[in-house]
């Protein structure tokens, strides 16, 4: 059916509002970092950058950057490794208790985290378990290990079975054409589920809020001094933590595009 | 063929089973016995009483618990509304456009949540980025609509709004454009085909799209904390306090358990209903 030329322009202009409404707060967010003010009020009037080197000199934030930076590389990892087998159940073979398995996995996408992270709380209490950023990993992939196994498994259902059961006639064991064939072919979503599975840990606040123990990430730190009053570094921090995110995505998303073209050169 | 795929999908689900089993089955299962234990006790080696519960009725934690599911209901019924749009162009009409914004959206979901809701108090303050510029320009400024039932709503929206998004784009996308030519070719009106073939055909990307925000709404904390003050408590809030200050893991049990029968109420039967390899595109087999 031909939508009219009038309705498609009324819906783009609707979705560029969408955008906009999106990232108006971070708009704020970087004008008030930006504001040489303590007690930030708009129109920003002088602007300056001391906020920035406070920020990059302060021992406190380093060592939150360093304990988020070690929570999310983990999980990335292991999210990737547990999404790329999961996928495969998930997708790819026909098991008895596929379809249940499939429900089952997203119950924890679907659960409020807040109250995931304080009935973690509980468990590692009632074993003995000392929370610390480890205990956030394991808080973490509770909810982005099921994520990646869904990005991964949408790239397993367009999957072409008969090429491992070619590999196998040709006498590969199933670990060979695991290696061989499946792993390749999965391969650029591994990795996306692994960007995934990286920047929702590093911006992950409800999930971390109890299961780090005496350690805190950087949501944990920024969400403390928006609570406690209003504190400059809070606005510059958080800039500095989105730009670090933006990065990355631009990173991956150029990432096959330079790949392309170093091949080409050869 | 049939045997080994069999042996091997059994296999590559134990990983991520192993993780939910020690990580999110037992947890809940601590939850649920520590809910019955007589108040503030520690460990889960009393016998049972279940005065907690009792406490949810007569110290009125139930209030709570009415505001939070009314306002994730309140934020569902709108994000339904503000979305359906924007997902139908996503799914019959933009083309590179859908591209964009769904990059445009992903994206924004990487910055944390708090730092957003942070820049919406920025944005909405007496002197943040509107009141103070209005101010700047006219001379006269308005009263900041924060801390109050509205914004929080509002808030919830805001943030659950790519939970709605995606569920129904991929829902509308599922309604063949056969039968909607069809009705417009025996002369439906546009309503008419909304009502009997979009919103009938599209209905497990609504399902999915409504029960995920709904729930994650319910349980929501950030958005009444930060915008919110202290209007109204919500019932993560009064778990989260029973939990910390008031240092009674009973009630904070009783109170979770009441929140997670709904939540998982919910979701199962949602989850249940639709068939996830049509969904996310497995072609017949």
């Amino acid at each position: 059916m031909k939508t009219s030329r009038l309705l498609r322009a009324a819906l783009m202009a609707y979705g560029i509002g969408i955008i906009a409404w999106l990232y108006l707060p971070l708009v704020s967010v970087t004008f008030a970092s930006i504001s040489k003010a303590r007690y930030l009020s708009f129109p920003v009037k002088r602007y300056s950058m001391t906020w920035y080197t406070r920020a990059l000199e302060s021992d406190t934030v380093s060592d939150i950057v360093f304990t988020s930076l070690k929570v999310a590389v983990i999980v990335t990892v292991v999210s990737m490794v547990v999404g790329f087998f999961g996928a495969l159940a998930f997708a790819r073979y026909n098991w008895r208790f596929r379809k249940l398995y499939q429900k089952l996995i997203l119950l924890p996408i679907f659960f409020p985290q807040t109250v995931l992270g304080l009935a973690l709380l509980m468990w590692f209490n009632s074993v003995g378990i000392i929370p610390t950023w480890k205990t956030a990993v394991i808080a973490h992939l509770v909810w982005i290990s099921p994520i990646a196994t869904l990005i991964i498994a949408i790239r397993a259902y367009s999957f072409d079975a008969a090429l491992e059961e070619a590999a196998r006639d040709m006498g590969a064991s199933t670990w060979v054409t695991l290696r061989e064939i499946t792993l390749p072919l999965l391969m650029p979503s591994v990795i996306s589920a692994g960007l995934f599975a990286f920047l929702l840990s590093w911006g992950n606040f409800p999930l971390s809020l109890f299961t780090t123990g005496a350690d805190s990430t950087l949501p944990e730190w920024l969400y403390a001094k928006m609570v406690s009053g209003y504190s400059p570094l809070v606005p510059t921090v958080g800039v500095l933590s989105i730009i670090a995110s933006f990065c990355l995505v631009t990173l991956a998303v150029l990432f096959p595009w330079i790949m392309r073209a170093a091949r080409k050169d050869r | 063929m049939e045997r080994l795929d069999r042996k091997l999908g059994t296999a590559s689900s134990l990983p991520l089973l192993a993780i939910l089993l020690v990580a999110f089955i037992a947890p809940m299962l601590v939850v649920a016995v520590f809910s019955a234990m007589p108040r503030k006790v520690f460990s889960v080696f009393n016998s049972p009483d279940f005065s907690a519960y009792a406490a949810l009725l007569e110290q009125g934690y139930y209030r709570s618990l009415l505001w939070s599911l009314g306002m994730a209901l309140a934020s569902t019924v709108i994000l339904f509304v503000v979305c359906w749009p924007l997902a139908f162009g996503m799914a019959k009409v933009f083309k590179r456009f859908t591209i964009v914004l769904t990059i445009a959206v992903v994206v924004s979901l990487f910055v944390s949540e708090n730092i957003r809701l942070f820049g919406w108090v920025l944005t909405l303050m007496k002197g943040g980025l509107i009141e103070g510029h209005v101010r700047a320009w006219t001379g006269e400024g308005f009263e900041s609509p924060l801390y109050s039932v509205p914004i929080i709503v509002f808030s919830l929206v805001y943030v659950y709004f790519p939970f709605m998004l995606f569920p129904l784009a991929q829902g509308i996308a599922m309604v063949p454009d056969d039968a909607r030519q069809a009705a417009a070719d025996l002369g439906a009106s546009r309503w008419r085909i909304l009502f009997e073939i979009d919103l009938p055909l599209a209905a497990p990307g609504i399902v999915v799209g409504s029960l995920l925000s709904f729930v994650l709404a319910a349980g929501a904390l950030a958005e009444s904390k930060i915008l919110g003050g202290q209007t109204v408590i919500v019932i993560a809030d009064e778990i989260e306090t029973a939990f910390t200050y008031g240092q009674d893991w009973p009630l904070g049990s009783a109170l979770s358990m009441v929140l997670i029968t709904i939540i998982a109420a919910l979701a199962i039967y949602g989850i249940a209903k639709v068939d996830l390899d049509a969904i996310m595109g497995r072609k017949g087999r």
